[in-house]
């Protein structure tokens, strides 16, 4: 079937099967390959995407559903300038990605947190963060960048 | 400055970005997609593979050792594994047949229409009726290696307490985020390149330089470039061999592009997990707890080919006595040889299970005794000059710098209260609380005179203004691309944003030697350092005058391409003996210290953490925000390994939690805040004194958590992992 989403802001339409996992169709069918599959039953969070706002692991996400959705990948989140989300700067400046397979998940988790706003401590973003898995940092440095996005309180 | 700071990682706005290119994100026109067909029996004869007559076969290639062009052997240590069963299967998921397709979907569903006929075969499964069992699995006797270490005369010494203790560690699985992948792709010129997610590229090419004829002999007809890796801890040393020989085949015989993307399932049941391990030590002690004698059996179960399982036990009988000093030590290690998956590198490779023997043999001592844990191991900690059980004598040793400054950091502030803990809340009543503390050291580098011997290369090129460094030694994550240009910077005193690490290909690099070992920034950059001396004076040269190489770089305008290499050198200064294992097992010594704080819940067993805190002697923090991160990682391994990760196998040994809803690694729920103290004793043969640091973080965390759920509940235990079923065990 026809799909037709806003993908990192621009209309696009895709020709695939309405059961198809939305990150096949976004890897394969679009191209936009950040989103990565670590396990493929929601439990690594490498594919996680923004759907209309929310964080959804796209292999759980049947394509259909993002008919008429925004949708927002890892390679959407940068100013139309190029200049990086302060959830990337953060990353960065905190070697917060070190083999980097995890990190678009993470960082697309994060800015859905940036953007619900509110206040933070260092536990209550470990939990909001317990769905995205990391082999290499021990979470640490993860932690740190969020938080100093966040502003963190403690 | 380059050095010291903490730059910001070369490939960091790649991976921010989601630009970074992994193996599966390449998507060349016209591939096929691989997927294996494997042994559902640990041990049989296969009779006979045939395809499944409902099925539609139109367009699907199906290849068996009998396709196989050249010699159907992987070649590593010993030429033992096939790379297809060749009519008799070792153990479950041993791979058996190819195919490739034009989706993945469809070559899955392929590999499951393969009908495969098996005569079962008696398997042997237990490590310790293995050696010289009938049933051979590896010539002649079953037996991978035996080593033992003498060093006075253990038997000779009667006096003081006899202390005897056993100690087991169970399978560990890597757990890389991102899988096993390759991509073949034959070349217009006959040859063919194959692109994956790899420590080691130049293992490949010799693991399957006869795999596929003779055309494919002649050098550089296969060529190995490595991908962005996600993650490897060892998962991706040697069993990248095995997928890339998979790819090749089904490439060569379809003349396509093919791809071969392991799904997670299959990455968990099928490849290599760190070794099981039981150790037993028997001491004599005086009454103030000071080590007499030190007696260590070994056993470690290798699975059913060889891969690195020698290696994996000389490290492991290596580091046997923990970093403490004693005059009468033996120490005899066996690997052997059953019909379960080969197990394989794994981060510490050997060395966090002999050190969560002997630390938990220490801890014994100490309840024994009535002293306290900490203050053992004060008593006995190796010091300047004392002699290793390989007759080395230790120079530079942190075992008590660290001690100091971890406890003195763990005591400086208190650990995140409970009920702040995340499930901390609802059963603080039940909650007992106790502190950890371990002590490990970490050979740096190759063995004895694994380096001498291997003669790790690098080479530099200047073009026009920009520097290349050209390297085999690959980053999976840990930082080489952005540590090697700190080290050439630094050196010649330029800015890091003129230097870049080429991709690397081995159509294009020399081989640095293997990403494995905590070598890489010690040894390899050692050997980056000394190129860029190499590549200061041939710039003089060039320019015909002494000047400071930034200067002289400013005014260069030649497009000439100025190259260098540099070769590993010994500086002949270390001695060992690979018969006798004695003399300088490691040119030198990370040292490493736990200190744990957490609460066990008597209801579940579960064990949360309320904080870990580090210091490691890493020699000189060439940055010191990669440095922390690895260590921060390897710990929490050292966690999971400690009390959530456990490998559950089936009457024919295949994992039987082969997903990430079942095996469970650390969350960053589970994860506690992690102090990392980093201490720099340098070590004078490394890049600016740096030591290796990517193992030691796992070796010992493992010990502190068990010590801390001694000291919390009284229980006792000596088996890994502790799960919450084997906690509540031992409460009761």
């Amino acid at each position: 079937m026809k799909l037709d989403f806003t993908l990192n802001g621009r209309t696009v339409q895709v020709d695939a099967p309405p059961a198809a996992r939305l990150l096949d169709v976004l890897r394969e069918a679009m191209g936009e390959t950040g989103s990565k599959e670590g396990c493929g039953e929601g439990e690594c969070g490498a594919c996680t995407v923004l759907l209309d706002g929310r964080s959804v692991c796209s292999c759980l996400v049947p394509a259909i559903q993002a008919q008429g959705a925004t949708c927002v990948t890892v390679e959407g989140l940068e100013a139309s300038d190029g200049e990086l989300h302060p959830v990337q700067k953060a990353f960065l400046k905190h070697g917060a990605a070190q083999c980097g397979i995890c990190t678009p998940g993470f960082v697309v988790t994060a800015v859905e947190l940036h953007r619900q706003g509110g206040t933070w401590t260092r536990a209550s973003i470990r939990e909001a963060l317990a769905g995205n898995l990391c082999r290499c940092t021990g979470y640490q440095k993860i932690i740190d960048a969020v938080a100093e996005v966040l502003d963190a309180r403690h | 400055m380059a050095i010291g700071q903490g730059v910001t990682r070369a490939d960091g706005g790649a991976k921010v970005t989601g630009r970074a290119v992994y193996v599966d994100d390449l998507q060349p026109t016209g591939c096929l997609y691989g997927a294996t067909v494997r042994s559902r029996h640990a041990h049989a004869r296969v009779v006979s593979i045939t395809r499944d007559p409902a099925f539609d076969w139109e367009g699907i290639t199906l290849l068996t050792a009998d396709d196989i062009p050249g010699k159907n052997c992987i070649f590593l240590m010993t030429e033992d594994q096939p790379a297809l069963a060749p009519g008799v299967v070792r153990h479950v998921e041993e791979p058996i047949a190819l195919v490739a397709a034009p989706t993945r979907e469809l070559a899955a569903r392929a590999a499951r229409h393969v009908v495969v006929e098996y005569q079962q075969l008696t398997p042997v499964f237990d490590p310790r009726v293995a050696e010289g069992n009938d049933s051979v699995i590896f010539k002649p006797d079953n037996v991978f290696s035996r080593i033992r270490i003498d060093k006075g005369d253990p038997a000779a010494v009667t006096g003081g307490r006899l202390i005897e203790g056993f100690y087991q560690t169970g399978l560990h699985e890597q757990l890389y985020i991102e899988c096993q992948g390759m991509l073949a792709i034959p070349r217009e010129d006959g040859g063919l390149t194959l692109t994956g997610s790899l420590q080691c590229p130049y293992y490949i090419t010799k693991a399957i330089s006869k795999l596929l004829g003779s055309e494919y002999e002649e050098p550089g007809r296969i060529n190995v470039v490595q991908a962005c890796t996600g993650g490897g801890f060892g998962g991706k040393e040697e069993y990248p061999s095995i997928v890339a020989a998979h790819a090749a085949l089904l490439a060569v015989h379809t003349g396509r592009p093919v791809k071969l993307i392991y799904k997670r399932d299959e990455d968990l049941r099928a490849t290599t997990k760190r070794h099981p391990c039981e150790i037993g030590i028997r001491t004599r002690v005086d009454e103030d707890g000071r080590l007499l004698s030190f007696e260590c059996d070994m056993l470690i179960d290798g699975g059913a080919y060889n891969t690195l399982t020698p290696v994996v036990l000389s490290r492991a009988v290596i580091h046997a006595t923990g970093p403490y000093r004693c005059e009468h030590v033996r120490i005899q290690g066996r690997a052997v040889a059953t019909h379960t998956p080969p197990n394989g590198a794994f981060r510490g490779f050997g060395a966090p299970q002999a050190h969560f023997a002997a630390e938990r043999h220490m801890d014994r001592i100490a309840r024994e005794l009535g002293i306290d844990p900490v203050e053992l191991r004060r008593r006995n900690l190796l010091r300047d000059g004392d002699i290793s059980a390989t007759g080395q004598e230790m120079i530079d040793v942190g075992a008590a710098t660290v001690l100091d400054a971890a406890l003195e950091a763990a005591n400086a502030s208190a650990p995140r209260a409970l009920p702040d803990l995340p499930g901390g809340g609802l059963a603080v009543s039940r909650l007992a609380q106790g502190r950890g503390v371990s002590l490990v050291f970490h050979g740096c580098g190759f063995t004895g005179n694994g380096e001498a011997a291997l003669k790790g290369r690098v080479a530099l090129e200047l073009v026009g203004k920009q520097l290349r460094i050209l390297t085999g030694s690959t980053d999976i994550g840990q930082g080489t691309r952005t540590v090697f240009p700190q080290i050439v910077a630094e050196e010649l005193g330029i800015d890091m944003a003129l230097v870049v690490v080429v991709e690397p290909d081995t159509a294009e690099v020399p081989d640095s030697g293997p990403t494995v070992a905590s070598r890489t920034a010690m040894v390899v950059g050692g050997v980056c350092q000394e190129a860029a001396k190499k590549l200061r004076d041939a710039l003089q040269l060039e320019m015909g005058r002494q000047a400071p190489f930034s200067e002289l770089l400013a005014e260069r305008s030649s497009q000439v391409v100025l190259r260098v290499e540099h070769v590993y050198e010994d500086d002949g200064s270390l001695t060992w003996d690979p018969e006798t294992y004695q003399g300088d097992a490691y040119p030198t010594y990370g040292w490493n210290c736990n200190v744990v704080d957490l609460s066990v819940d008597l209801e579940t067993g579960a064990v949360l953490y309320n904080r870990l805190v580090t210091a490691t002697d890493i020699g000189k923090a060439l940055n010191p925000v990669l440095a922390s991160g690895q260590i921060e990682g390897g710990a929490l391994q050292g966690l999971g390994w400690a009390t959530q990760e456990e490998v559950v196998l089936d009457p024919e040994r295949r994992m039987r939690n082969d997903r990430l809803t079942n095996y469970i690694i650390p969350t960053s729920l589970d994860a506690p805040e992690l102090k990392t103290i980093l201490v720099e004793i340098p070590y004078k043969g490394g890049p600016f004194g740096a030591k290796g640091l990517g193992e030691i973080p796992l070796d010992g965390p493992a010990a502190a958590v068990a010590q801390a759920i001694e000291v919390a509940t009284g229980a006792v235990l000596d088996t890994l992992p502790m799960t919450p079923e084997r906690v509540l065990e031992a409460l009761s």
